[in-house]
């Protein structure tokens, strides 16, 4: 009886939205090829931390104050004085450094198996688009708690845009709104977190997922499972129905997520100052810069480059050129699908040249990552010097070294 | 539009594209207030007003920071001895004779001041905005035997002397910027306005 009746609602709703065909489309009927190993979790993962970020950050919002003078009181008393107040806070601010943690993940994973390979071109080009609204994300909210870093976090990046030349320093004047980081900076930056960025961020993410949806999901042996279907149904041979196969798998991935996700928020909030800066605890000062300042940890692979440009080179300054190099850092990758001139996709197939250079990518990555947390001196210069070759070695010579290496026969259908 | 059969594709198309042409002019046009709105407001323009400092108390071989327009401005009370290491650098520096116009032109000279002994100038680093640290002691172990005395960033590691001016090898691209100022007696001066009247 309950069930007719169910039965006609779901009828009712269907003459007039498409709601059953979407289901299908993208879970009951998204056919995802079955051998999906564990680096296939983050994807979904990135999709819980984002409803995270955007849930807690709504009730952030009801009690914080973005005004510079009374901001940084609004965060001590979400703290100590709003009933699991604290709660909310240290669930946004790890859920935005765990944001990155899968995020970058998701993107080894990508380099890994080669899926920004043809046809994933545009679906990569999204994601990165999601990556960089991810970074702007970040930036804007790291000024809100208006700490210390905040402050000078924000001030020393504003500045980067000073260096362009003709229209910098008019540019610099016009994003923070005054002549130094000020309130109107603070009431800006809080608009752009609150709604601009996640409105275009939740935009890129649906169309991520449809772009994905259409051309279907690589797997670890980079093959197309679209090649092979099954006559009578034209269901790919090697694809099962995401739902309830992979609904369930990343369910799992979700609960051991949240496991870790839990023991950061109630333990080590901090995470020993790469989650949350000590010196973040101490409210702006614009007379006084921290004897050391360095951005969150997801920002340090960038900013160390920043910091290697020390020499004025071709009439440009060095100032110019770490700010140049820190760009093109970030924006090389969309052409990733283009600099690799692989026939085969996955790390499985490929040949020694591309297992050594995607290796010495991640150690420069992780080391220019290490260096952006340290202060400067000589011998970590000199580091991260050489790692920024590496790191832009890796994909300006792609195109030579990925045809010349030696790759194993790709098999027909997933292993 | 007498016969449906007949269309005049040229008169499509040059319609098309001029209401697209004017709609696009509309589109930028009503942007315009919106971008002008991100500029500083009337309120933050007035807080540029200049800010008058006794300067007769900084004891020798001190700094005093004032604000100004949101920055912090230093006033250092120079010692002779500091005075003397200034000749002694021209070609460890980017720019020893302040030929980039990073201050008014009553202060391109050696000290980069009006009077030698005030040296006054904006706390902030050429190179991406932090403040350095005044760093007046020579050869200070962690900057090395030949550190002559002068301002040290800490996020990346510029160096300035003691008239401001940058040293060549580290990222900041030019000498310190020294504010538009004037002395109203000895011991009195006004920061942001200068006997041009600027």
């Amino acid at each position: 009886m309950l069930n007719n009746k169910l039965a006609a609602l779901l009828n009712w709703v269907d003459e007039r939205f498409p709601l059953t065909a979407t289901w299908k489309t993208h879970l009951s009927e998204y056919y995802a090829p079955k051998n999906f190993n564990f680096w296939y979790f983050f994807g979904s993962l990135a999709l819980l931390v984002l409803v995270m970020q955007i849930v807690t950050g709504i009730f952030l919002t009801m009690n914080y104050k973005p005004d510079a003078n009374l901001a940084f009181a609004s965060v001590e008393y979400i703290m100590r004085d709003v009933p699991w107040g604290w709660l909310i806070r240290y669930m946004h601010s790890t859920g935005s450094s765990m944001f990155f943690v899968v995020i970058y993940l998701h993107m080894f994973r990508a380099m890994l198996y080669g899926s920004y390979h043809n046809p994933r071109e545009l679906l990569w080009i999204l994601g990165m688009l999601i990556y960089l609204c991810l970074m702007a994300e970040a930036f804007f909210g790291y000024l809100l708690p208006w700490g210390q870093m905040s402050f000078w976090g924000a001030q020393v990046i504003i500045n980067l845009f000073d260096a362009i030349p003709l229209i910098g320093p008019d540019l610099a004047l016009w994003i923070r709104g005054d002549y130094a980081v000020s309130d109107a900076t603070l009431n800006r930056f809080f608009a752009y977190h609150v709604i601009a960025v996640p409105l275009v961020l939740l935009g890129l993410v649906v169309a991520h997922l449809i772009a994905l949806h259409e051309v279907g999901s690589n797997n670890p042996d980079g093959i197309e499972i679209k090649k092979h279907k099954d006559p009578k149904t034209g269901i790919p041979l090697d694809g099962i129905p995401f739902h309830p196969y992979y609904t369930v798998k990343d369910m799992v991935g979700v609960v051991v997520f949240l496991f870790v996700f839990s023991v950061i928020v109630f333990f080590i909030p901090d995470m020993g100052g790469y989650f949350l800066e000590y010196n973040n605890f101490i409210p702006a000062d614009f007379l006084k810069t921290p004897e050391h300042i360095a951005p969150l940890w997801y920002f340090t692979p960038y900013y160390s480059i920043l910091r290697a440009n020390t020499f004025n080179f071709l009439w440009v300054p060095a100032k110019l050129w770490g700010v140049m190099f820190m760009g093109l850092a970030v924006i090389i990758f969309f052409f990733l699908p283009w600099l690799d001139r692989s026939p085969v996709k996955s790390i499985r197939y490929r040949g020694p040249i591309y297992k050594t250079a995607l290796t010495l990518f991640a150690i420069s990555f992780i080391i220019l990552g290490y260096l952006g947390t340290q202060p400067v001196n000589e011998i970590r210069t000199v580091v991260a010097q050489i790692s920024t070759v590496i790191y832009f070695l890796f994909f300006i010579l792609m195109p030579w070294y990925t045809k010349i290496d030696r790759t194993k026969p790709v098999p027909d259908r997933v292993t | 539009m007498t016969d449906n059969n007949q269309v005049n594709r040229g008169r499509r198309r040059f319609l098309i594209a001029t209401t697209t042409a004017v709609g696009g002019v509309a589109t930028v046009a009503s942007a315009v207030p919106f971008v002008v709105s991100m500029m500083p407001s009337q309120r933050a323009l007035a807080g540029g007003a200049p800010v008058e400092v006794d300067i007769g108390k900084i004891e020798s071989g001190a700094k005093f920071d004032v604000e100004w327009q949101g920055k912090v401005v230093w006033i250092v009370n120079r010692t002779k001895e500091m005075l003397d290491t200034l000749p002694t650098l021209r070609d460890r520096l980017v720019d020893p004779d302040s030929d980039v116009p990073q201050q008014p032109t009553y202060c391109k000279n050696l000290t980069r001041s009006i009077k030698p002994q005030y040296f006054i100038v904006v706390g902030i680093c050429t190179h991406l905005g932090c403040s350095p640290t005044f760093r007046k002691e020579k050869g200070a172990p962690d900057l090395g035997a030949d550190w002559p005395g002068g301002f040290f960033c800490p996020c990346h590691g510029s160096r300035f002397d003691i008239a401001g001016r940058a040293f060549k090898g580290f990222p900041a691209p030019t000498n310190l910027v020294a504010p538009p100022h004037k002395y109203l007696s000895d011991s009195k001066i006004v920061i942001g306005e200068d006997t041009k009247g600027a």
